[in-house]
């Protein structure tokens, strides 16, 4: 081996091992630009005006987003009142009564569904609810967005089920203890920490998502109307306000972004943390 | 007391129970022509033994024996294996327990276990691992009668000291030989008539080990234990009966003193001697 | 399970009415959690159906040609899905061959150079980057990204390269280049935490081995970790594909909205995702919302076949070392 030959391996080695850190510098100073110019942009917008008017009309500078607000949180609530059940009985059927061959298709169909681009699922919840019931409406909007939590919920709970230790499972029925009534006292509470960390983190998802609700939950210039009406939500004024050619509407998409912003990331990093700790 | 109402040969069994002053020994469980498998790999051999009743029987023989896949068939838990097949009787009382009338989930209720990883649920108090298989089988019971009960269990796998000030706090703050005395005491809450002990101690240090020795041979007068060891200076120490199992059958099976001094067959020989295992 | 034939009912037997009871309750939660996992896969079927009904007049009128049509006329209402294909395909591709040297490159970083305190925050901040609404995405784009593009990248690119046709036409800074990388933002989480884990995988003895030989670094990554875990980081930029393929609203905002087949990446133009995001609440008559919903069945079957075969990929992989080892 040549001496200029080892010397251009060092070099070599060098080059790319700085290219690999860039590479990971690059995805960070992308954080830092979107989670910077969505504080900058938006923080100053933000403030109890914000929070607690409902939106003017168009043209009229101020007003806030009440009722944007008001409906993320309507149609999470809504999703998850559909989706927990489901997705947690599915869950225990797959970790602990189904039998291999069944669940394995359950599982396979549950993964197919969470690949499924969230604008598709919307609109087969216009087929089914919006179109039938002539209205856009709420109640579509959290079908919707129930159907792409129920996967993520139901595998998550899965998986949290499953790292439970067998021997807990053993334990209880060597206590004379019912099947059912071991994973229910025993096997969940056992996952709870797993299976509510996939809980917050299927909100949080949710709470981002705006294709679905376009064409299902459309928005709505007069509030809050019930759950068989339309309803407005942040991420959806957020992708209307942000197309308009108004600056003070644009504005305003940049708070309402502020805000789902601390939301969504709020409960990542808290949902991460307490995960991470457990596990040390 | 609590069972009284629900669970019929509670009053029943007592009395036959009792060992005549005479030495006439009742066995409880008798194991008849046992066959277990594992899928296709079969564990246990056609082996045929009786359990003294309110005695210490203990199973013992190298790795792979076949001790753990018995004991588990004594109360239906090999089942519970994947791939888990039974072939053959285990009378208790006189009544196969694999009859095709009878709920496996009853006979863990009089016959039961203790395994070698002491499993306290940590999801759960002190007071309520002790109670959960009251808890988690009735639809009710009477909340002092709960209390006596759990402090009984405990002071009787002499624990109770040790945790009398702390019982609300998590079963999984014990250490490891605490925890399996949790688990006896826990084992013992649903008044078993038999107690099946898997290498309670192969997980333990040598302190705990002699404490949970000590509370075998003090429970031995209330329930029967049958244990399996891989550690034979305590089957020696502990049992009353002692059987030796080597590649799924059933070698040699006869009182502890008895077969340490004078072993029938050369392989219980060689392995009491040490040449193997 | 049990293969017992003593035929004696015992006196323990049929009396414990908890026993039965508690056999009963076994049987009904097995059927109750039956019935919602079943919910799941009739969900899957439910859709499937739903859609090809809703979809049915576009299907009957155009037939195969749908996917051939340059044309997209809603008052005289004939429909044709071509550009929308391939400006999904195109934003992907640009967006994958942005994305995956700067995923790899993360990717090899943290799963082999990092120590570990660099590590797990650098992990953390990845997923943080992955956990943002694309609608933030979207709108930071618009607003930063696209008049950054502008000036200075499109008129770099156009006053230096342009004579690939490539680089050529009118500035608007929206279009093509602007949702590729928009679409690599969005996807280089997924292809850089696939990697990493796929990397991880490898066996430290392979690198032992390497270095035992007076390999480099770089060496023993180019040439023992990255062709051992090929497939498993195919595997990984295919589930990315997947991504890019469904992603909707980061996309919309920054693609301009032009039904055409260009060859510039700095010309505007639709994907699947953006066409059905931005005209189906407007859309009216069965023919025009069949054909969106036709364009929505599209898109699922080609990130159905996406998906599918990421996961053989990684699933392959990860099974191959399991055995292997």
């Amino acid at each position: 081996m040549s001496e200029a030959g080892r010397v251009r391996r060092k070099w070599t080695n060098r080059i790319m091992l700085i290219l690999c850190g860039c590479a990971v510098g690059l995805c960070i100073l992308i954080l830092a630009l979107i989670v910077g110019y969505t504080v900058a942009k938006g923080a100053n917008y933000l403030n109890v005006d914000f929070l607690t008017h409902t939106s003017k009309p168009v043209g009229e500078i101020g007003g806030g987003m009440r009722d944007e607000i008001y409906g993320t949180f309507i149609l999470v609530g809504l999703a998850s009142v559909i989706a927990l059940p489901i997705g947690l009985m599915a869950g225990i059927y797959l970790a602990e009564f189904g039998s291999p061959a069944v669940a394995s298709v359950v599982r396979f169909i549950a993964d197919v569904l969470a690949g499924v681009p969230s604008i598709v699922v919307g609109v087969f919840a216009y087929a089914i609810l919006v179109r039938p019931m002539h209205t856009y409406s709420a109640l579509s909007a959290g079908v919707a967005l129930a159907i792409i939590m129920i996967p993520v919920v139901a595998r998550t709970a899965e998986e949290a089920m499953r790292l439970v230790p067998n021997s807990m499972r053993e334990a209880a029925l060597a206590l004379g203890i019912n099947r059912w009534r071991a994973v229910l006292g025993v096997v969940v509470p056992g996952a709870l920490t797993g299976i509510i960390t996939g809980i917050m983190l299927a909100v949080a998802r949710i709470a981002g998502e705006t294709a679905p609700l376009i064409f299902t939950a459309l928005g709505s210039a007069f509030g809050v109307q019930g759950l068989l009406q339309p309803i407005g939500a942040l991420p959806l004024q957020i992708y209307r306000y942000a197309l308009s050619p108004y600056p003070d509407w644009q504005q305003q998409a940049w708070a309402a972004a502020f805000l789902l912003m601390i939301l969504v990331l709020g409960i990542n990093i808290v949902v991460r943390s307490v995960s991470r700790r457990k596990s040390m | 007391m609590l069972y009284e109402l629900t669970n019929n040969t509670t009053g029943q069994a007592a009395p036959e129970r009792v060992i005549g002053a005479q030495g006439n020994t009742k066995y409880i469980l008798e194991v008849v022509k046992l066959s277990a498998w594992y899928g296709k790999a079969k564990a246990v051999n056609d082996i045929s033994m009786k359990i003294k009743a309110q005695a210490i029987t203990a199973l013992i023989g190298p790795s792979g024996c076949g001790k753990s896949t018995l004991i588990r068939c004594m109360n239906r838990m090999h089942e519970v294996s994947d791939g888990g097949k039974v072939s053959g009787q285990v009378l208790l009382d006189g009544s196969d327990i694999y009859g095709r009338e009878v709920d496996a989930v009853t006979i863990r209720r009089r016959i039961g276990m203790v395994f070698q990883k002491p499993t306290a649920f940590p999801t759960m108090s002190i007071f309520d691992n002790v109670a959960s298989g009251i808890n988690l089988t009735r639809l009710w019971y009477r909340k002092g009668e709960l209390q006596d009960l759990v402090v009984h269990s405990l002071k009787k796998a002499a624990l109770w000291e040790e945790v009398k000030n702390k019982l609300n706090r998590s079963g999984a703050s014990l250490s490891g030989g605490q925890q399996q005395r949790l688990c006896i005491a826990r084992a013992i809450a649903i008044e078993p008539e038999i107690l099946l002990m898997d290498e309670p101690c192969s997980a333990l240090d040598p302190i705990s080990t002699l404490k949970i020795e000590e509370l075998m041979l003090e429970i031995k007068k209330d329930y029967t234990v049958v244990i399996v060891t891989h550690n034979m200076q305590q089957a020696a120490r502990v049992s009353d009966c002692t059987g030796f199992l080597l590649l799924g059958e059933l070698i040699e099976f006869a009182p502890t003193k008895e077969l340490f001094s004078v072993p029938h067959d050369k392989r219980t020989e060689d392995y009491i001697t040490g040449r193997f295992g | 399970m049990k293969c017992s034939d003593s035929g004696t009912t015992s006196s323990i037997a049929v009396k414990d009415w908890s026993g039965r009871r508690g056999r009963l309750g076994d049987k009904i939660f097995l059927y109750l959690t039956f019935i919602f996992a079943l919910i799941i896969a009739v969900s899957l079927v439910a859709l499937l159906i739903v859609l090809n009904i809703s979809a049915w007049p576009a299907i009957q009128k155009f037939g195969v040609s749908f996917l051939t049509s340059l044309d997209w006329d809603p008052v005289k209402e004939v429909f044709g899905a071509l550009p929308a294909i391939y400006g999904t395909l195109l934003s992907s591709i640009i967006a994958l061959i942005i994305a995956v040297p700067i995923s790899i490159g993360s990717a090899v970083f943290l799963s082999e150079l990092a120590p570990a305190w660099i590590r797990e925050p650098c992990s953390f901040l990845i997923e943080m980057l992955a956990a943002i609404p694309s609608v933030i995405i979207g709108l930071w784009g618009l607003f930063v990204l696209v008049p950054f593009i502008r000036s200075p990248i499109e008129s770099w690119l156009g006053s230096h390269l342009g004579f690939l046709p490539l680089f050529q036409g009118p500035l608007f800074g929206l279009g093509f280049l602007a949702a590729g990388i928009i679409l690599a933002v969005m996807v280089v989480p997924i292809i850089t935490a696939v990697s990493r884990d796929v990397m991880r995988a490898v066996p430290v003895t392979q690198r032992e081995a390497m270095y035992a030989l007076g390999a480099t670094r770089w060496e023993t990554i180019y040439r023992t970790v990255l062709p051992y875990c090929r497939s498993g980081l195919l595997g990984a930029v295919i589930l990315g594909l997947g991504r890019a393929l469904g992603e909707t609203m980061a996309v919309t905002m920054v693609i301009g909205n032009s039904y055409a087949l260009t060859s510039s990446l700095f010309s505007p133009g639709v994907t699947i995702a953006s066409k059905i995001a931005s005209e189906f609440s407007e859309a009216s008559g069965d023919i025009y919302i069949g054909s969106l919903v036709e364009l929505a069945l599209v898109l699922f079957g080609i990130t159905l076949l996406v998906n599918i075969i990421a996961r053989l990929m990684v699933w392959r992989m990860i099974s191959v070392k399991a055995t292997g080892e």
